[in-house]
């Protein structure tokens, strides 16, 4: 089946799926015995197996539906709900994300099994189930070891069974009423699994051809997809068909193989036992299990044939999508629409000043209100990210043995996708750290009388231009003495250095290549690629990082992060005769500042403004720009980077503009200093400065 | 054997540009555009032969000054200037010429490699001359001056 076009729809759906997952696993573990909660992943769970089946992932539909079958018999009472059986859960869930993530990558599932896994559920599932068995042999009318006892018999080498995929295929009442009564009737029901070659253009086609065949020669009852599918080529190379006639299987295969680009017919006598009243659970029941029995076969073949095939088919990479309210999209769509207007009103000026300002101011709102909407388009709540966080707390608070707990907060806040999908990574990298190194020992913590329960906090809020994003725990804080004594002793700084460092500095030092004050290394932090990735990360968006922390008390990250990357609000500032552009967000400032008021410390130019000394920035110099400076007074621009300032000399301002920023390309990547461009209305480039480099 | 002659005459085109009084070739196929001189923004701290970066249409395109890269006298912006967009690999870059004098098709016969001498940094950015009647031109292998690596 054709289902690339569903790929992204099948992997947003997933993902809503996955979360709800683990959400309801996470609320079970916590509230044990919950009907509604097994409800809901057995909901899930069950939902999941269809659409994978759907889309072809046959090992994502092993694993769901073998989840499902626990599940089941959890609802029905027959399983208790034990922290083993959690685990499995939770290893499902993983595993179903491992093939959720490799679907994104790849666009086809891989090859692992995850047998284990689905071996686990399964002895879950006997384990409950040996009396189980046992009455269900009891109750049964004939031999129940037999395999003729099966609702559907078939012949044909097992080997083969992957290809056969008519045999997976279940019947309703309808159709195996037609069955039992072509049975009695004495004409023979055959299961037909056709399989188009490769090369085959027009599939579509070619299966109506082998339709019109196949009704030339007997009844069809059943085809899998269903013709309406087929004929809409939904379907991948191959499709089973089931029907009656008193035709020999020999006839069948004689003339099916007749036709061009059919690749292998496999054909199976049918033979559905008793009657129709005798269908009831049990049949059905039996059915599951032959039809797991199958999935795992097929899933050993598929393996084979991918092996032999040497390297699986890649598809392209799933594109990235966002889900859009259709409110927002609405809104944009009316916003187009007015701009349509405003652009007939201005072919319809005459040379009329008065009208034209008018038709511009018009359009000025209207570019305001268009750029928020779409702004508000590429919008995700931080919930995308944070959602993942109280399992990754909960796995580690097991690893380390602590007793901690995850509050977060904010969730609802928004933030650009592009964001979004880069935050992650420092996110769990900054709670990993709170849980390893942040939060003491329970028994510590007893001793220090905190009780035992560790708190992890995870806060987003918007502030101004900004989201912040706070990562704390009520832990041990840093240890200043032992930051410093650890950059000492590795080299990173001096001992005078040492000593004129504020507790602040030596803080900072953490954010320092291949520093980590962990003594022992973990599995889950300490080994020193650590917060100094977290900090290029996250400047790399365009935010920053800082630390406040108490010693005994715990420690806080800060995150700022702007509210979107593609446009921001800058001034425009002039240096001799080029433009650059400083994002406003950075500004707190701007002065006139008289060159007789320039103070040095340490060689460094500073200005004392309202008891705040500030190093002075030459940006001439740095942007490589040649002249000298005579004028008396200096416009000087004063920036923020978290808690520490810098003054950057202009020549002169122009003004504030919104501006979109581009990259300067991959020919040009790691300028210093520079942050990126812009294209200004004029159609000149203005780069942007990058403030943090800077400062 | 039909093939085979196909194949010899397998045509190539160029665009002959010229740095002074040589002339040199650029393969059509990774062109993308000739512009003329536009405004171009300096890049502070850039490699000297990146002279800045253009808008064309929308798109930030870093210039580059071959010559600075061939080692030969700075450019003379004139009225013939013109850059020349190349795309290689999704990536566009541009390359400022002194002037674009045509198209020429080489067959292969016409195109003659050259064995690079190890010893001269600069006929790396060459890969072969071609013959057009008398006269010579120099290939240039564009990948390689635009390789950012040193």
């Amino acid at each position: 089946m054709d289902v690339s076009q569903y790929l992204e729809i099948f992997i947003e759906e997933a993902k809503e799926h996955l979360q709800n997952l683990n959400e309801a696993l996470l609320e079970m573990e916590k509230s044990d015995d919950n009907k509604d909660l097994v409800n809901e992943i057995f909901r899930v769970a069950h939902t999941l197996k269809g659409m994978a089946a759907t889309m072809g992932f046959k090992r994502m539909t092993v694993l769901t539906h073998d989840m499902e079958n626990v599940l089941s018999e959890i609802r029905n009472g027959k399983i208790e709900i034990s922290a083993e059986l959690l685990d499995v859960l939770f290893q499902c869930l993983d595993a179903l994300e491992q093939y959720v993530d490799q679907i994104i990558e790849t666009g086809t599932e891989g090859d692992k099994t995850n047998q284990p896994i689905i071996d686990r559920l399964n002895l879950i599932l006997e384990g409950k189930t040996a009396e189980h068995v046992q009455e269900k042999a009891d109750g049964n009318d004939t031999s129940p070891s037999q395999p003729e006892n099966k609702s559907v018999v078939v012949s044909g080498p097992a080997d083969e069974a992957a290809k056969r995929k008519h045999k997976m295929l279940s019947f309703n009442e309808y159709e195996k009423n037609a069955i039992l009564k072509a049975q009695e009737e004495s004409y023979n029901v055959y299961g037909i699994s056709i399989i188009i070659a490769e090369s085959c253009v027009l599939k579509s086609a070619r299966a109506f051809i082998i339709f019109r065949t196949l009704e030339g020669l007997g009844q069809i009852i059943k085809s899998y997809p269903s013709v309406q599918d087929i004929e809409d080529e939904k379907f991948d190379l191959d499709f089973s068909v089931f029907l009656i006639s008193s035709e020999s299987q020999e006839k069948f295969l004689k003339e099916l193989n007749s036709i061009a680009e059919v690749e292998e017919v496999l054909i199976d006598e049918i033979h559905l036992e008793g009657t129709v009243q005798e269908f009831g659970q049990k049949q059905t029941e039996d059915k599951q299990d032959e039809e797991k029995e199958h999935g795992q076969n097929d899933l050993e073949k598929d393996k084979e044939k991918r092996e032999s095939k040497g390297q699986a088919p890649t598809k392209p990479k799933a594109n990235r999508t966002v889900r859009v309210d259709i409110e927002r999209l609405d809104n944009l769509m009316n916003l187009v629409s007015e701009l349509i207007i405003v652009k007939n009103g201005l072919e319809t000026v005459e040379n009329n000043n008065q009208n034209m300002n008018e038709q511009i101011e018009y359009l000025e709102r209207i570019t305001t209100n268009l750029h928020d909407a779409v702004m508000k388009v590429r919008m995700v709540p931080v919930e995308r990210v944070f959602n993942r966080f109280p399992r990754l707390v909960r796995d580690l608070a097991r690893k380390l043995n602590k007793n901690l707990e995850l509050h977060m907060s904010g969730e609802e806040t928004e933030l650009d996708r592009t964001v979004i999908d880069e935050i992650g990574d420092p996110l769990v990298h900054l709670i990993r750290n709170a849980c390893d190194h942040g939060q003491e020992m329970p028994s510590e913590r007893k001793s220090r009388g905190k009780s035992e329960l560790g708190n992890v906090y995870l806060d987003a809020y918007q502030d101004g231009n900004n989201v912040v994003i706070e990562v704390a725990d009520d832990g041990n804080g840093i240890d200043v003495e032992r930051v410093k004594a650890k950059a000492l002793n590795n080299g990173t700084i001096s001992r005078d250095q040492a000593d004129a460092m504020s507790d602040q500095d030596i803080v900072e030092l953490l954010f320092k290549p291949s520093f980590s004050t962990a003594d022992q290394i973990s599995d889950v932090s300490g080994r020193g690629v650590g917060l100094d990735v977290v900090k290029t990360k996250i400047e790399a968006l365009g935010g920053d990082i800082e630390v406040k922390t108490k010693l005994g008390k715990g420690s806080t990250f800060i995150i700022r992060l702007p509210l979107t990357l593609a446009i921001i609000q800058a001034l425009m500032v002039r240096l001799e005769n080029e433009k650059y552009a400083i994002p406003l967000n950075t500004i707190q400032n701007i002065e006139d500042v008289k060159v007789s008021d320039i103070k040095y410390i340490q060689n460094q130019e500073v200005i004392n403004l309202r008891g705040h000394v500030i190093p002075i920035v030459r940006l001439d110099g740095l942007l490589g720009i040649e002249r000298e400076n005579t004028e008396e007074s200096m416009t000087v621009v004063i920036v923020n980077k978290g808690d520490k300032q810098a003054g950057f000399v202009v020549d002169g301002l122009i003004g504030q503009q919104e501006i979109v920023i581009k990259t300067l390309g991959k020919y040009l990547t790691n300028i210093r200093l520079i942050a990126g461009s812009t294209i200004l209305g004029d159609g000149e480039v203005a780069l942007i400065l990058d403030v943090n480099s800077l400062v | 054997m039909e093939i085979n002659q196909t194949k010899n005459e397998k045509i190539k085109q160029f665009i002959v540009v010229k740095f002074g009084h040589e002339q040199y070739g650029i393969n059509i196929q990774i062109v993308q555009n000739i512009v003329r001189m536009p405004n171009i923004t300096r890049v502070p701290n850039a490699p000297a032969y990146i002279k800045g970066v253009i808008n064309l249409r929308g798109e930030i395109i870093p210039v580059m000054s071959v010559r600075v890269k061939f080692d030969l006298e700075q450019d003379q912006f004139t009225n013939a200037t013109r850059i020349i967009i190349v795309k290689i690999d999704g990536n566009a870059i541009g390359l400022i010429v002194d002037e674009v004098l045509e198209v020429i098709q080489l067959s292969e016969v016409q195109i003659e490699k050259i064995v690079s001498d190890s010893d001269d940094e600069k006929s790396k950015y060459v890969y072969a001359v071609g013959k057009v009647g008398e006269e010579l031109v120099t290939l240039l292998n564009v990948g390689a001056i635009i390789g950012v690596d040193d």
